[in-house]
């Protein structure tokens, strides 16, 4: 049995005006930020600290301890994360099309929490309506007084931009993002030194939290760190979003509570994913965006949870599950990922600027059976420059993560799937039927 | 002579004045002039130069970065097939190929009619609705091809014009309050999104003003 409650961050999305403020007010909008402006800074930092809620951007860094890294510095910023681009996930374009309020009111909780007087919303500039949808709600949010100079009547002020993107997958590392808003390439900083904490927006102190993790934060401060902290199990917190895609019958952003409920649920269970269109056998499963190795059927029974997933050799990662069936070819899928990366390598490091193509050229000619047996040790060599000894979690000879993201899919390709790349290099072409749009 | 018309050049200055740093306006001012001819012309990327206080070889070299920024015209329609895993698996090829059958071009390339520019997109975050296409930065999806001939014989009637507007993902609203100077009620009239009119222009409540920075003890 899944239980889907409590509905923390998606309690609105399917209301037909639920980016209005008229019924974010309706819904008890507003309050948690009253509420906490009634709190100590302090004292809401240690509610979020206490439900120990873990980033949801990919890399799932605990919210409460990347606020307390900010460096005490007279200028701070927030900087909210809604560049949503790792393949796959969908779960921000919800939030911030559906529930633009939620997210402005998390910011201003967070701006509080963190003493910051000036934060920007970065959102993906792919997302027409979802920008739209968040200057609306900007607006009417300055107008009823929940932003500006004195935040309801508190005399906290706190500025909020919205800010575009124009379509860079890169600018989803936190670093490229401030790169990115201070008008620049999207060009990720090395770390250490430059964590944002230390030296982030114009160099000055910045937090970076993503929009869901942001979404969270009225929920909190309404019930409590402890209520947020009994949801789910060890570390994993709370609930989560899952995005679902691939061959499922019922694609979709689902919230779950976290660690309770498995792989095989969420994509078998009839109220998630319901099954696999015409009984089809699950080939594999990618747990968490493209830059996470892959699972095969072996693994449907793990919880949703960060640490299992992690030490089952993968990530929960953005929290996007793309399933794989019988008909799928994996090399194909494992190419068109490789293609992914080198066309968004930003080009700042060698091994992922050159790698990501040399790695996705090799794998065209696996798939399209021009390659040789050889080929798959070349590959995996290509993958091995790039992250030495090809490891989980991956080493790292670049400045940001994007590099190491790259072997994930061909490495689990060639380790599942040998026997069927191998296929494609006899027979001289791929042995797997065609994608074709589904019908009806 | 600047490129930018007036009223644009006036809504730059109240973007730039959202930042800190004048440079952090780039990108939005970039898809403002985006908004006004559908793609960065050497004139505008001088315009933008001069109100950043940066070189137009700045503004360029940060624009070809960024996918969204053509440095070079564009049809009508920006149509954008996203081919990635998830719309790769529910048959985006098929789409593709068959838009660049239907439309006579190939990806990256504009109908001669100035209607159309067929672009191969990485993942939109649509995949709940895969295969996905963005007209203008409108989502339309799942798509077949009978659907895409659809969609497109739509477009070149005019008949969603309310859902796509034209280019510039700005082009609709703006922000109307908490900037220094700016009067309460300007611009900010767009209905944010088609499905349903959200309370739009005219009344907003009286500016914020600028924050003070003040956090309280």
């Amino acid at each position: 049995m899944i239980t889907r409650a409590p509905r923390i961050v998606t309690s609105r999305v399917e209301l037909a005006d639920s980016f209005t403020l008229e019924r974010y007010l309706a819904t008890g909008g507003y309050e948690a930020l009253r509420k906490a402006l009634s709190m100590a800074p302090a004292d809401v930092a240690a509610e979020v600290n206490k439900a120990s809620l873990l980033g949801r951007g990919g890399a799932g860094f605990p919210a409460g301890r990347k606020w307390s890294m900010l460096r005490h510095a007279t200028t701070t910023y927030l900087v909210v994360n809604g560049d949503e681009s790792e393949p796959a996930t969908f779960k921000d374009h919800v939030l911030i099309e559906r529930d633009p309020h939620q997210i402005l009111e998390g910011t201003a909780i967070a701006a509080y929490a963190t003493g910051v007087s000036k934060a920007f919303i970065y959102c993906r500039g792919e997302f027409a309506l979802g920008l739209e949808r968040l200057q609306q709600a900007c607006n009417e949010a300055y107008a009823y007084g929940a932003l500006g100079a004195d935040v309801l009547g508190s005399r906290y002020a706190l500025d909020v931009v919205i800010h575009p993107g124009a379509g860079a997958y890169i600018c989803g590392e936190e670093t490229a993002l401030l790169e990115s808003l201070e008008g620049k390439r999207g060009f990720p900083r090395i770390k250490p030194p430059f964590f944002p904490a230390a030296f982030g927006l114009y160099g000055e102190p910045t937090v970076v939290n993503n929009v869901e993790t942001i979404s969270n934060l009225p929920w909190i401060v309404t019930h409590g760190g402890d209520r947020f902290a009994a949801l789910g199990e060890g570390s994993s917190t709370g609930t989560r979003l899952f995005a679902l895609s691939g061959r499922v019958e019922h694609p979709g952003c689902f919230e779950i509570e976290m660690s309770k409920t498995t792989f095989r649920d969420l994509i078998y269970d009839p109220s998630l994913g319901g099954g696999i269109p015409a009984g089809k056998a699950l080939r594999a499963f990618i747990p968490g965006g493209v830059s996470a190795p892959w699972f095969g059927p072996d693994q449907l029974d793990l919880g949703l949870n960060q640490d299992v997933v992690g030490q089952a050799g993968s990530m929960l990662g953005s929290g996007s599950v793309v399933v794989m069936d019988s008909d799928t070819c994996p090399v194909r899928a494992a190419w068109r990922i490789a293609q992914f990366f080198h066309r968004e390598s930003c080009g700042e490091c060698t091994p992922c600027r050159e790698g990501s193509g040399w790695i996705e050229k090799i794998m065209y000619r696996l798939e399209h059976g021009l390659g040789r047996e050889e080929d798959i040790d070349l590959v995996l060599d290509a993958c091995d420059n790039i992250s030495p000894g090809l490891r989980w979690p991956p080493a790292q000879t670049t400045i940001c993560v994007l590099g190491p993201s790259i072997p994930s899919a061909i490495v689990s390709a060639a380790k599942m799937f040998r026997d069927e790349m191998l296929v494609h290099v006899k027979d001289g072409s791929c042995p797997f039927p065609a994608d074709v749009v589904r019908r009806g | 002579m600047a490129h930018l018309s007036l009223a644009n050049l006036e809504r730059a200055e109240s973007i730039v004045a959202c930042y800190p740093q004048r440079r952090s306006a780039l990108i939005p001012l970039c898809h403002l002039a985006q908004a006004q001819d559908g793609w960065l012309s050497e004139e505008a990327m001088e315009d933008i130069a001069g109100l950043l206080g940066c070189t137009p070889a700045e503004v360029r070299g940060t624009a070809s970065f960024y996918d969204m920024l053509h440095t070079e015209p564009v049809g009508r329609h920006v149509v954008t097939v996203c081919t990635n895993i998830a719309c790769m698996l529910a048959g985006a090829y098929e789409v593709l190929d068959h838009a660049e059958a239907s439309l006579g071009i190939s990806v990256g390339q504009t109908t001669a009619d100035g209607e159309f520019t067929l672009e191969q997109a990485e993942c939109l975050a649509g995949c709940d609705n895969a295969p996905c296409v963005q007209v203008n930065h409108r989502f339309f999806g799942p798509l077949d091809p009978d659907g895409f001939d659809a969609l497109a014989k739509d477009l070149r009637s005019g008949r969603l014009a309310e859902t796509v507007p034209a280019h510039g993902i700005l082009s609709r609203i703006e922000r109307s309050v908490g900037l220094p100077g700016q009067a309460a009620g300007s611009g900010g009239g767009a209905e944010a999104g088609g499905e349903r009119g959200s309370p739009a222009g005219g009344e907003r409540g009286s500016p914020a003003g600028p924050p003070t920075g003040a956090v309280p003890e």
